[in-house]
Order: structure tokens, then sequence, then C-alpha cells
């Protein structure tokens, strides 16, 4: 028996092979990772400030008057064809933004302010969800980008910025509102204006509650403020015992656009 | 020196080794072997234990999500699962059932009668088995660690996970980072100074090659992570803040030094699994293994390269450009060695003329998954496609191919080799074929498909998902080949119970396998060795049929070395005699150092400090009676025995 009888061929030839694609692929890792730094022209023309919070995303849209600015939550509209810049902060653990159809990941770091830039090519709706282990309900922590035409995106901001209406204010709904959920939520046009939970202005606008975790029907937004303990555990919003004679107005109230 | 000249030791020499070799019995025995053989079955006892209990966390796990929406576990429940079935996993399974191996195997392949220190070999073993309770203290309170393997700060902060679950974790990573430390530092001095002469280190087997360099290199790392805990554990109990954000500290800093650990850690669980391959593969093969060298030197080259890829666990965190695109190149050309051990093995089997016996097919087995989950980790190791592929089930899915397939298969199919050493008998062939395809099987439909929910974006660590991903399918087909797995193991286990009693009669060498534990007899006798050898090849029990080999080995003539218990001290390269050692016997101090660190650590953990005080108290006490300087000995003069 001899010892290396005709083996060492194999060893040398495969090793090559894989050397060979080995550094062929690292170069090509290098290329990619400089195409995708920036967007083509460099620019990036609209900025948008992703918050991750346990367990909801938000997004805040700067303004350049101190007024044009405006919070929404868990649903992301962007224009198409733009290149959108995203400044991504943690409100308290680290988690990670990633819409798969549109960009790889980057993590959302307390003390940091990550970016990363998107653009959607065509018109649609692309899920997205946290990807950092960050507590008893990182599986419940999608959101939505919305990808819609510069147009439509444009109106969208605008009835945002617009808020509620006065009318809308003073509904037997939003007095319910007003003293049951203000504390932590907003609604822009009124004097709510809690911040440690999603603003709720528009809300009928969303296409799901508790971050892509029910579809926003009336029956299951009285569902959910009835007992989120049950739809999510752990989340941070308490149940509340609501009379039902305070849940109906609520409801409709919040459904309205 | 007094020669002795007969063609055999007579059999009251080999009494009076056995005697002055012998653990006491009893009780007594129990607690203060120092015998490696013992110690080594001990630490594949256990390991295997906690493999059981992961796997079972595991299969609950595998039963939560086999249907999106599944309500088994509250999401806290299957958090605490996660967090242990990896904590059990890469702690106290994959890394001690190798030191299980290589203190079985040691002084037997490198022709020597125990370990350099057999008391620290005895104390590294108790620290691991408290340690791995003391990480499960939390389960009877329902308060396990919860911030997975990796414990990222700032969830596992005090104010956001408040309970005791993560000081558990980062106090009892430190604990077992003492094992470790203390065990790796063993097997160094160990391959320096007791090899049998002759045995230069171009001679050694590859499994002492991969224990070195994973020891060499845990010497290294387990610094890192136990520094992190700590820190971690002043920040929790005290209020530091090296990782608070508002006292200006950095949350990333912890995952730099956990992976600064965690990626060398996680070679030094495979080399010497790869070193038990290249070891028992080519006895099947009938040859021995194709590039030694190239082999040996990849298994060190990989480790070296090992320390300067952490950054791909952390390639979404945000770092620099210039940063990502160094550690990205680094982790693509960590294959390379890889590559020369998997073509070494291939030309083994092609050039060779395989047996086809249970450990073939788990070596086999193992070159085929140890593929796949080579070409998924250089797919990770992109960073332009980690960033697509990182936190899905892709990377559970490779992670389970490295570790399950580097790591385990070669695991059971070195245990179905060495088996009959360790005990005297064979293992059942018809059941292990069984165990193997079983394995096999199930664990390619458990874990393959995973690659395809993880490119459909399914996250890790979720308790569920929502049906309208459309991966309740896959999920599935994942629990059921999960199970199946599972079945596969406990084959093996039965037919290791039913061999233990009923498995035919082994000899010393059945598979006609070229090294030293195999010119011993099975068992072994407590002093391994009647004589020591003196080796003059790689292969020293296939001297006689192997070309190019002129000298021969010799098993029958060396060092009898009978005056009280002692082996033979050689020099560091070339493995020429240059002293003898004397080696401790039984003794109760390894296991009460490990109780009052045990003590230490509840202390500190129940922030006790008058406990945590005796038990460092204790601590010291046992360590000054045990580096007593002992009475001088006359310096005694080696028998030859030729």
């Amino acid at each position: 028996m001899r010892r290396d009888a005709g083996g060492m061929r194999w060893i040398y030839i495969g090793v090559s092979v894989s050397t060979v694609a080995l550094i062929a692929s690292a170069i090509w890792t290098l290329l990619t990772l400089r195409a995708v730094a920036q967007p083509g022209g460099g620019v990036t023309p609209l900025a948008i400030s992703v918050t991750g919070h346990q367990w909801w995303w938000e997004a805040t849209y700067p303004g350049a008057e101190p007024d044009g600015t405006f919070r929404t939550a868990s649903e992301i509209h962007i224009p198409t064809n733009v290149p959108v810049r995203l400044e991504l902060r943690a409100d308290d653990v680290i988690h990670s933004f990633w819409v798969p159809k549109l960009a790889g990941k980057t993590d959302v770091i307390p003390g940091r302010v990550n970016s990363m830039w998107i653009e959607a090519r065509t018109p649609g709706v692309y899920r997205g969800q946290c990807m950092e282990y960050c507590g008893v309900e990182h599986a419940l922590m999608a959101f939505r980008v919305v990808a819609e035409p510069p147009a439509q995106f444009a109106a969208w901001r605008r009835r945002q910025l617009a808020g509620a209406s006065t009318g809308a204010s003073i509904a037997p709904g939003y007095r319910v509102f007003a003293r049951r959920c203000s504390a932590c939520h907003a609604i822009r046009g009124t004097e709510s204006g809690g911040i440690y939970g999603p603003d709720l202005t528009n809300l009928s606008g969303r296409a799901t509650l508790a971050s892509g975790t029910l579809p926003n029907t009336p029956a299951n937004l009285a569902r959910w403020i009835a007992h989120p303990q049950a739809v999510k555990p752990g989340a941070r919003m308490p149940d509340i015992d609501l009379p039902p004679g305070e849940m109906q107005p609520l409801v409709a109230y919040l459904e309205t656009r | 020196m007094a020669t002795i000249a007969r063609n055999r030791l007579p059999d009251q020499e080999r009494e009076k080794l056995r005697a002055t070799w012998e653990t006491a019995p009893g009780v007594y025995g129990w607690f203060a072997t120092v015998d490696h053989k013992q110690i080594g079955i001990r630490y594949l006892v256990t390991s295997i234990v906690f493999l059981l209990i992961g796997g079972v966390e595991a299969l609950v796990m595998r039963v939560q999500l086999a249907q999106p929406g599944m309500k088994l576990l509250a999401p806290e429940q299957y958090d605490q699962l996660f967090s242990l079935h990896g904590v059990t996993m890469i702690f106290l399974y994959a890394l001690p059932v190798l030191s299980g191996f290589s203190n079985y195997l040691w002084p037997l392949m490198l022709g020597s009668r125990d370990m350099a220190f057999p008391r620290v070999n005895a104390l590294s073993y108790w620290l691991y088995l408290l340690s791995g309770v003391f990480l499960y203290v939390g389960v009877p309170l329902g308060q396990a660690p919860n911030g997975g393997w990796f414990n990222y700060v700032p969830y596992t902060s005090r104010e956001y996970d408040p309970g005791i679950n993560i000081d558990i974790y980062a106090l009892g990573l430190i604990f077992l980072g003492i094992s470790t430390a203390v065990g790796s530092a063993n097997f160094v001095v160990t391959l320096l100074r007791t090899r049998a002469p002759g045995m230069s280190i171009n001679r050694m087997p590859i499994l002492v090659w991969g224990t070195v360099t994973a020891s060499a290199a845990n010497l290294l790392a387990v610094p890192s992570v136990s520094l992190a805990c700590l820190m971690l554990w002043l920040d929790r109990s005290f209020g530091a803040h090296f990782f608070e954000v508002s006292g200006h500290g950095q949350p990333l800093l912890w995952q730099h030094l956990f992976w600064a650990f965690g990626h060398p850690w996680v070679y030094a669980l495979v080399l010497p699994a790869m070193g038990i391959v290249s070891d028992a593969l080519p006895v099947f093969c009938r040859r021995p293994l194709v590039g030694y060298t190239a082999v040996a030197l990849a298994t060190v080259t990989t480790m070296v390269i090992g320390f300067g890829v952490w950054v791909h666990h952390m390639f979404a965190t945000g770092l620099p450009a210039m940063a990502i695109s160094f550690f990205s190149a680094a982790s693509i050309i960590i294959a390379i060695p890889s590559a020369i051990a998997v073509f070494s093995w291939l030309a083994t089997i092609w050039t060779g003329q395989p047996v086809f016996r249970t450990p073939f097919l788990f070596f086999a087995g193992f070159v085929i998954l140890f593929v796949i989950g080579g070409v998924s980790g250089f797919m990770t190791a992109s960073a332009a496609l980690d960033w697509q592929l990182t936190d899905t089930y892709f990377v559970v899915a490779h992670l389970h191919y490295v570790l399950l397939g580097i790591n385990l298969f070669p695991v059971v199919g070195g245990i179905y080799y060495w088996f009959p050493k360790m005990t005297g008998r064979m293992m059942g062939e018809r059941l292990g074929r069984w165990s193997f395809w079983t394995m096999f099987i199930g664990f390619n439909i458990a874990f393959f498909p995973m690659h395809v929910v993880g490119l459909e974006g399914m996250p890790r660590r979720v308790y569920t998902y929502p049906a309208d991903l459309g991966l309740g399918g896959w999920n599935l087909l994942i629990s059921v080949g999960a199970f199946l797995f599972a079945a596969g193991i406990l084959l093996f286990l039965v037919n290791l119970v039913l061999s233990l009693s009923r498995g035919a009669p082994a000899g010393p060498n059945p598979w006609d396998a070229p090294t030293l534990e195999w010119a011993t007899s099975s068992p072994p006798p407590p002093h391994n060795f009647d004589i020591i050898p003196i080796v003059a090849s790689r292969h020293p029990l296939w001297e006689d049929r192997l070309e190019e080999v002129e000298e021969r080995s010799q098993l029958d003539r060396g060092y009898l070395l009978d005056v009280g218990r002692e082996t033979i001290g050689t020099t560091p390269m070339d493995a020429e005699p240059n002293v003898i050692l004397r080696m401790p016997g039984d003794s109760l101090l390894p296991l009460g150092l490990a109780l009052c660190v045990t003590l230490l650590f509840l202390g500190l953990l129940a922030h006790a400090w008058v406990i945590a005080g005796l038990g460092l108290a204790g601590a010291l006490g046992v360590l000054v009676a045990w580096l007593a300087p002992a009475p001088p000995v006359e310096a005694q003069k080696a028998r030859i025995y030729a």
C-alpha cells in the first residue's frame, strides 16, 4: 500500500478550482457592495425617519415648516421610481428593518442612526418585518411599504398632513378617545398628542392593525381595543375594560376618514 | 538504567501497574477519580444527556411551528425554549462532547498514561457539569435565559429583561468558561509534553491537531465572552454602563465581544470533529489519509483565519463599507482550507477500498452535509447576499448543516467506531445502519426545506408566522423531518444500550486500525499501556504493509515506569524523552473546588454576598491545599523494558 497513491491530485485540482471560484465571488461581492451603496445619481430626494419600537414601526415624514412633519405607523408610503433614504433609529432595543423585495436588512440600533435607501420600480404593497429578535412579540412586528405613483403619494401626504377635521374632533367617539387613549396615542388636528403608541391619524387608511397582526376592519379593531393581550400577548397596550357604550363610537370614530 | 529483557511483561508487573493506576473502589473513587478514560466517558454521557434535553426543546418548538398560529406555547415560553436550545446545544453539548472524545482518546493515541494534569482534567469536568446545571436552575422557576444564545443587549439589559433569566446566562457562561479554559490548557500542555517518544508533531493523529487547535483558540476566545458577560452582569447588577446608551455605552460592543468569541468557537466545535473523520474514515477506506500534512495545516489555518471573520455576523449593523468588505472577503477565503479537507476525504474514499460499515456511513454522510453546509456558509459570507439571508431560516438551515453535519454525525460515527475500545464490545451493525439512514433522511427532510422558507423570508426566532405567507406546508414537512431525525437518534441510543451487554466481543483492534489506541486491550487497563511505546511512524500498526515506511515502532519494548504513577515527558516538537513525569492519584480536591465555585456563582446570582464570599474563600482554601508542595521524591531512574 502506498501512502498517497494518486490522491494528491484530487487536492491540487479540487482546491485550485474552488479557489478560483471563491476569489471570483469575493470580487463579485465587493463590486455589488459598491454598486448598492448609493442610488444611481447619488441623490435621494425624499428622506423618511423610521423608528423601531417594541413591537411596531413608526415612520416620520419631515416637512419644511414645523407643522409639515407627520407620523404614521407600520405602513410606510413611498413614491415609485424615486430613491428614498431611510434613517433608522431604535426607541428601545435592537430591531432590524427588512423589506425583502426592496433591499437587504439594516439593523436598527439604540444610540445609532443607520441609513439605507430603497426604491420601488412598480407600484404595489411590499411586506416587511423586523428581523432581529427583540422580545416576546418579535414574531408580530410586520409592516407594509406602499409604493404609489408620485401624484397619488402626494395626495396621501396631503391627507396625512391635514389630519382629522375639526368636526370629527367633537364626535362622541373622539371624547372616548381623548379620555381613554390619548395618553399614548395622537391624532393630528386634535388635542390628543400621546407619543408612546402609534399615531392614529387616518387609521382607517391603513390595511392592518397591531403591526400586520390583524386586517383592519371595524370588528378586528374592536377586538384589538378590547383585548390586545389576547391578540398579541405581551404587547405594550394594556387590556382596557371599555364599557359597551364607549366601544362602538370609538371604533366608528377611528374607522371614519 | 535497569533493563528487563523478556518478551512479555510478567503478570506481576502488569498487576503492579494496574494497582498503581486503578481508581479506588466505591463512592470515594467515583468522586475522586482522575482517570482520563472515566472522565472522558463522563463528558460523553453528560453531553449526550444535554443533547437529548436540547433535542426535546427543539421538538416542542417544531410542534409549535408545524402550522401557522399554533398556540401550544406562549411567546415567552417559546423564547426561553429557543434560547435554552441554543445555549444547551452550543455550550453544553457540542464542545463538551468533543472534549469527551479527546479526553478519552488523547493519552491512548499519544501513547501516554494520562493527560498532563489529571486533577485539572477532573476539575474541568465537574465545572462543566455544575455550570450546566447552573444554566438550568431558572427552568423550574420559569426564568430560564430568554435572550437567545447570542443574548444581544439592550434587550438583555435589566430595563427590558428584569428577571434573573439573563443573570443566569451571564454568570453561567463565565462559570462554564472556567471549565473550558482549564480543559483547553490541559490539552495544550498534554500535547506539548506527554506524547510517546518518537511521536513528532508530523505523526500525530488529526484529531489531536484539531483538538489542540481548538483548545489554543478557546484560550484566546473564551476570555472575550467571559468579559462581555461580566460587563453585562455589572450593568445589570450595579448600573455600570458598558452597554447602556443612556450612560454612553455601546450596544454594538456586546456584539463585537460576543462574536469575537463566537466565531472562533464555532470552528472549535467542528475542527476536532473533522479530526475524528480524518482519522477514522481512512480506516474504512483501508488506506492512509490523503494529504495528511495539507489537512493538518488546513486545520490550523482555518482557526487562524477564523479569528478574522466575526463581523460576518454583523453585516447588517451598518458598519462602514470598508470593514464589511474586508470581513466578507475573509469569510469567503476561509473556505479554502475547508476545501482542502473535503478533497482529501473524497480522494481517500475514491482511491481506497471502502468498507461500508456503520461508522463509514456516518463519515461519508458527514462529507455530504459538510459540503451543503459549506456552500450555504459561503453564500452567507458574501455580504451582499447576506443582507437578504441573515436572520432568516436560511441561516438556521446553514448552521444546523454545519453543527449537526460537522459535529453530530462525526460524533455518532465516532461513538460507533470507538465504542469497542471503550467497552470491549461491538455495537450492532444492523441497528447501526437503520440509525444512520433514519438520522440522515430525517435530518435532510428537517433542515433542507429551511433553506426554502428562509429564502421565502421567514424570520428566525419567531414563535409563529402568519398563514398568508404560505409557509405552513414547508413547516409541517420540517417538523415531520425533525421527529424522524429524533427517531434516528433514539435508534442509536437503543443500539448503544443493547450493545453494552449484548455486543460481540471486540478484541484490541476490531477495525484493523493503525493508531496507538488500538494497540492496547479493549477496554484499556487503568494505566493504558504496559509499556510506553516508541513511535516511528504515523501508522504504528500498519507499518508492515505500508511502503515508504522503513522504521518500525516498538510496542512491546520501551519505558516501563512502574514506580508510582509515572509517565514519560517528551520534547514539544520531536517527542524526544527528557523527563519522567510524576502524576497525581485520586483526589477530592477537583470536586471540592468545583463545588466552592458553584457556591460562589449561586451567591453572585442571588446577590447573597456572604454566600459568594464563602464560596470564594472555600475555593481559595482548596487551591492552597491543591498547590501545597508535595514532599520531595527521590529521583527515579527509568526502567527500559527491552
